[in-house]
């Protein structure tokens, strides 16, 4: 009977024990939960208001899904892990950012990605954005010209159980031959045009989008389309519902 | 004890802070952006203004303690100048943040607070030594404007020979050399001592200088290109035009190549970065001898020319690195003629790096000129077949709207007339710019080139014009004569092959643009279409950014902000709509906000003290008088930069160079006004102030009138005169200007003195916050209402200042 009692209390002291220790951790990932759950709120409010150039009221409910389950806290520095769910770019270090909530929502959206699709990206920074395609495909491949930073990435990515993504360190420019061609290249590295080469390891029917602008505000998002015959046309896409001409008087 | 006024002394502590205030901006410029720097420092100035406040207060004490207070705040700008640009560079600002992060406002304010510290102190020094020898305030103040006038040349000068840094080094023991000066002019006992010290801060100064470096924003150009294993700095040059930074990659090619056509397959040889203030990168490509190489420079927009007709003469204004030179080559031209403003690239091209580029300038058949654009083809006898503007600004500095402030003479009406006469009868303009999203540079300039076209005496400007794009770049092409048929054709087949848009040709359709890259609406179509009908107005009315040419009086090409639109960009903040917003003038009004809440607050904190403390004086002290103070002398602060400016702006055209015409003109104005001020002197002792006041005052409106009236026919009647007649005439021009503008500030300030001698530094405080809104003020009433408006403006404020005058509280 004591040993059966001493037995209980052991296992209500541990209990206790792995209550204090892992709730903290608990708590926290409940606090990001709900603050994750508090952007996709805002983003699919400002989508609904911000998004008529591209002909797209809503946001695929993958990509709500994706962004609903990763956890952006864990892409950017330690100090500004309360303000990963703003809907605002954040600095990560070495010059670069992780993007604007929105505007990745809205890129991830744009890529038109299925489960099936073999995905590239160009300019790994963080990790974010290739993580948020991860939910979404098999296969997904990318490429960071910055050591350090591709080699934080990489263990992040790896940390969070991302193993369907590929990482490799280096130049971007002649894409990945051995893996191409892709359904779908994002190139988020500024380069002064877009490379020849990832044009032509885009699969016919593939679409390519390419963020213009600063590091902090994306001026437009290029999306480049490969129709079935091989032909290439761009569209120039304001992210936000802004006409240049009032209407007449 | 009685001193002798320390003249010298104050001439060399004021050159060094105009030396230190124009370094700043280059400082700036380098480890933030051009827009950036001019907030800083025109808010940093306001020291000045605080300066009046802190010696009114203060004068009594200070007076008493004359020689060590003088001395103690030289000392202190010395070491501050150097100590508070290195701390401020520390502080990690990135004004991209300003908007998300409550942080970054307060960095702003402490870089402000930390650079306004020199400024206070050397304020404080002149501010002082005003007070305590009012009886030579004329003198004084002369002195000071001269030391003005020959610090703004030294610091150019300087900017030749030494590298910011160092330059800042220098101007720190300018202030320390003016201490010695103080010290000896005033004949202080101890003045072995005091060069003692000197020495000391001296050695101490040039162990910080050996362990200072520039600390760039991590978010230049230039700092992300480094950041790429492999990729270093091989070399770096500086001149008051910037600092290039020569990088080069072992690993990874630059592959500078803007506005690619997506069916390209070509990419350029080996390349070598050049950065101007760790912005803005031009490539120098590699000579190769292999025309193949450089097919790559056949999939661009600014090519198209080239398959119209074969220009055998072609001029390309903005070298840079080459690559246009490069792309005349390629498509054969006989003769190019080729302008590049700073020296220091044309050297890398000509020298350093002739056996990179396999000695590209080593032949007849190519000219590198140095030069200004507009000027080159002002003085040029040539006529060519093809003029090409380059397009060498980037697009990041381009799309984030940051040339809204920078006056360019370049794309106004009047400069493209000036090219299309120096074209041969079937010649071509073509200017190249980059595509932003919704359209703004390249409507303007279409509208520009309407407006030039007319001005020749073109009835259908619409069959002189052709427009193309790629998602990146697009390139108006402007001919002497109609296209013709042919033309229109070649230049369907170059645009087909590479996936361009032809969205404006003599007979063009709705349905044949906006085809490859495709815009939500056929906007340059339209645009064209409207710009060339009679909806013109309407159209610019409705555009929400402003498309009205840029002319010579309002040289503003980049000036796109509406404040309509302001509502509307800031609804869609949260949805990415920021990027809309043309921030470059925006940051301009919000630096006057805050010079005038500054300034209000540095005026209006001694007049609350005054009301206690100016009982002594006996003559002054109905408010009125303080009011008629104010408004004299921030009537006269605003208005003698307005005159400087709009005469600085004016010059450019006339002197094409605008780094010469700016220290030419500044130097004139300063020297000369310093003249007058010695010279107002014997009023000043006479007690004919009011008489002299009036003279210089009528002296300036009148000259101010003539010069408006007719500079300009002075200038087109000298346009071909050679340079030194053109500086001769510069300074002849400026001086009578200039020599009774130096006049109305003394001769109030030694009124002043017999009337009430505590109001010195407050009127000191009041003309330095005049002075720093009327910087920012000028510029936004050049934007509005052209250069002109400003000059009426400044006569107006003259005119007003003399009408304030407190003659009949004699």
């Amino acid at each position: 009977m004591n040993q059966f009692i001493s037995r209980q209390l052991f296992i209500l002291w541990m209990a206790f024990l792995f209550a204090v220790i892992a709730s903290p951790k608990i708590h926290a990932e409940d606090f990001y939960a709900a603050k994750r759950t508090q952007m996709i709120k805002t983003i699919e409010a400002d989508v609904r208001i911000g998004y008529g150039n591209l002909a797209q009221k809503d946001l695929d409910e993958n990509v709500i899904n994706a962004l609903n389950t990763v956890p952006r806290h864990e892409f950017v520095p330690k100090k500004l892990q309360q303000s990963a769910y703003d809907n605002r770019p954040l600095p990560i270090g070495y010059g670069q950012t992780i993007s604007q909530p929105y505007i990745v929502a809205v890129m991830t959206n744009l890529l038109h990605v299925g489960k099936n699709d073999k995905v590239l990206e160009i300019g790994t920074g963080s990790g974010y954005q290739i993580a948020v395609l991860a939910e979404l495909v098999d296969k997904a491949y990318s490429i960071e010209i910055i050591e350090p930073l591709g080699k934080e990435a990489e263990a992040r990515l790896q940390r969070l159980g991302y193993d369907n993504i590929v990482l490799k360190i280096g130049d971007g420019y002649y894409g990945w031959k051995e893996h191409a061609p892709f359904d779908a290249i994002i190139v988020t590295a500024a380069a002064s045009h877009i490379p020849p080469p990832l044009i032509k390891q885009l699969k016919p029917g593939g679409r390519m989008l390419i963020p213009v602008g600063s590091r902090f505000m994306v001026q437009e998002l290029l999306l480049v389309e490969k129709s079935e015959e091989g032909k290439i046309s761009t569209q120039q896409l304001l992210p936000v519902a802004f006409v240049p001409l009032t209407g007449k008087h | 004890m009685k001193f002798r006024p320390p003249f010298f002394t104050i001439a060399l502590l004021s050159s060094a802070i105009l030396a230190y205030e124009i370094l700043l901006m280059r400082l700036f410029s380098i480890i933030q952006w051009h827009h950036f720097a001019y907030m800083i420092i025109s808010l940093a100035l306001l020291g000045f203004g605080a300066s009046g406040t802190f010696i009114s207060i203060f004068q009594d004490s200070f007076s008493k303690r004359f020689s060590f207070v003088f001395l103690a705040n030289i000392v202190l700008f010395s070491v501050s100048s150097i100590s508070c640009f290195l701390l401020a560079q520390s502080i990690p600002f990135n004004p991209d943040e300003i908007l998300w992060d409550d942080q970054q406002p307060l960095r702003l304010l402490g870089i402000y607070l930390l650079l306004s510290l020199p400024f206070f102190f050397a304020a404080n020094a002149i501010a002082l030594a005003l007070t305590y020898f009012h009886q030579h305030v004329a003198r004084l103040y002369a002195f000071d404007l001269l030391g003005a006038g020959v610090g703004s040349l030294g610091i150019i000068l300087l900017l030749f020979v030494a590298m910011p840094l160092q330059a800042l080094f220098i101007v720190g023991c300018t202030g320390l050399a003016a201490l010695a000066l103080a010290a000896w002019e005033l004949k202080l006992q101890q003045r072995n001592k005091i060069y003692m010290l000197l020495l000391l801060i001296g050695i101490a100064m040039s162990a910080l200088q050996h362990n200072s470096e520039l600390r760039l924003s991590p978010y230049k150009e230039l700092v992300q290109m480094l950041r790429i294993q492999g990729t270093e700095i091989i070399s770096e040059h500086s001149s008051p035009l910037g600092q290039l930074s020569i990088v080069q990659s072992h690993t990874i090619p630059l592959r500078h190549a803007p506005g690619l056509s997506l069916n390209a397959n070509n990419e350029p040889p080996e390349q070598i970065g050049v950065f101007t203030d760790g912005g803005g990168m031009t490539a120098i490509t590699r000579g190769t001898g292999k025309p193949a190489d450089y097919a790559y420079l056949d999939q661009i927009t600014s090519a198209a020319p080239y398959h119209l007709s074969r220009p055998e003469r072609v001029l390309v204004l903005g070298a840079g690195g080459g690559s246009s030179i490069l792309q005349a080559k390629y498509h054969e031209a006989q003769q190019i003629d080729a302008v590049e403003l700073n020296p220091q690239l044309i050297k890398l091209l000509r020298e350093d790096y002739a056996d990179f580029t396999g000695h590209l300038l080593n032949t007849d058949t190519i000219q590198l000129y140095q030069g200004e654009a507009r000027g080159f083809i002002s003085e040029t006898g040539k006529h060519y077949d093809l003029i090409e503007i380059a397009l060498l600004d980037s697009f990041a500095a381009s799309s984030g709207g940051l040339y809204a402030l920078n006056e360019s003479y370049l794309y106004t009406v009047e400069a493209l007339q000036d090219m299309l006469e120096k074209l041969r009868p079937d010649g071509y303009l073509a200017i190249t710019r980059w595509i932003k999203l919704p359209p703004r540079d390249n409507l303007k300039l279409f509208a520009t080139a309407v407006d030039a076209l007319k001005n020749t005496g073109t009835d259908n400007p619409g069959q002189q014009l052709m427009f193309l794009r790629s998602w990146q770049t697009g390139t108006l092409l402007i001919k002497k004569s109609p296209f013709t048929a042919d033309e229109i054709e070649a230049l369907k087949v170059f645009c087909d092959a590479r996936s361009f848009d032809l969205d404006w040709h003599p007979d063009v359709t709705l349905d044949e643009t906006n085809r490859f890259n495709q815009l939500a609406e056929s906007y340059f179509f339209q645009a064209a279409k409207a710009i060339l009908g009679n909806e013109r107005n309407d159209f610019f009315e409705r555009y929400k950014f402003a498309l009205e040419p840029a002319t010579d009086n309002r040289p503003y090409f980049f000036h796109f902000f509406k404040w309509s639109v302001l509502p509307e960009i800031i609804s869609l903040r949260n949805s990415g709509g920021l990027p809309l917003l043309e921030g470059g003038y925006l940051i301009l009004v919000a630096t006057l906000i805050q010079a005038l809440v500054a300034s209000v607050v540095l005026i209006l904190l001694p007049l609350f003290f005054a009301a206690k403390t100016t009982v002594s004086a006996p003559l002054v002290t109905a408010t009125v008088s303080k009011k008629q103070i104010a408004i004299y002398f921030s009537a006269i602060g605003l208005a003698f930069l307005f005159i400087e400016i709009a005469f600085i702006q004016k010059f450019i055209l006339f002197l094409h160079h605008p780094l010469y015409a700016v220290a030419l003109v500044l130097t004139a104005f300063l020297v000369f006004a310093g003249l007058g001020s010695g010279f107002s002197q014997r009023f000043a002792q006479s007690k004919l102030h009011h008489r002299a006041i009036t003279l210089s005052v009528a002296g300036i409106v009148v000259l101010g009138l003539l010069y408006m009236l007719f500079l300009q026919s002075i200038f087109t009647a000298n346009l071909a005169a050679t340079m030194s007649y053109k500086i001769f005439l510069t300074i002849a021009l400026i001086a009578p200007l200039a020599f009774c503008m130096g006049m109305p500030f003394p001769l109030a300030l030694a009124k002043l003195g017999v009337l009430a001698r505590d109001m010195i530094p407050w009127a000191w405080g009041i003309n330095g916050c005049a002075s720093v809104v009327s910087a920012v003020l000028a510029t936004l009433l050049a934007i509005s209402f052209g250069f002109n408006a400003v000059i009426a403006f400044a006569l107006l404020l003259y005119s007003l200042a003399w009408a304030s005058f407190p003659a009949q509280h004699q």
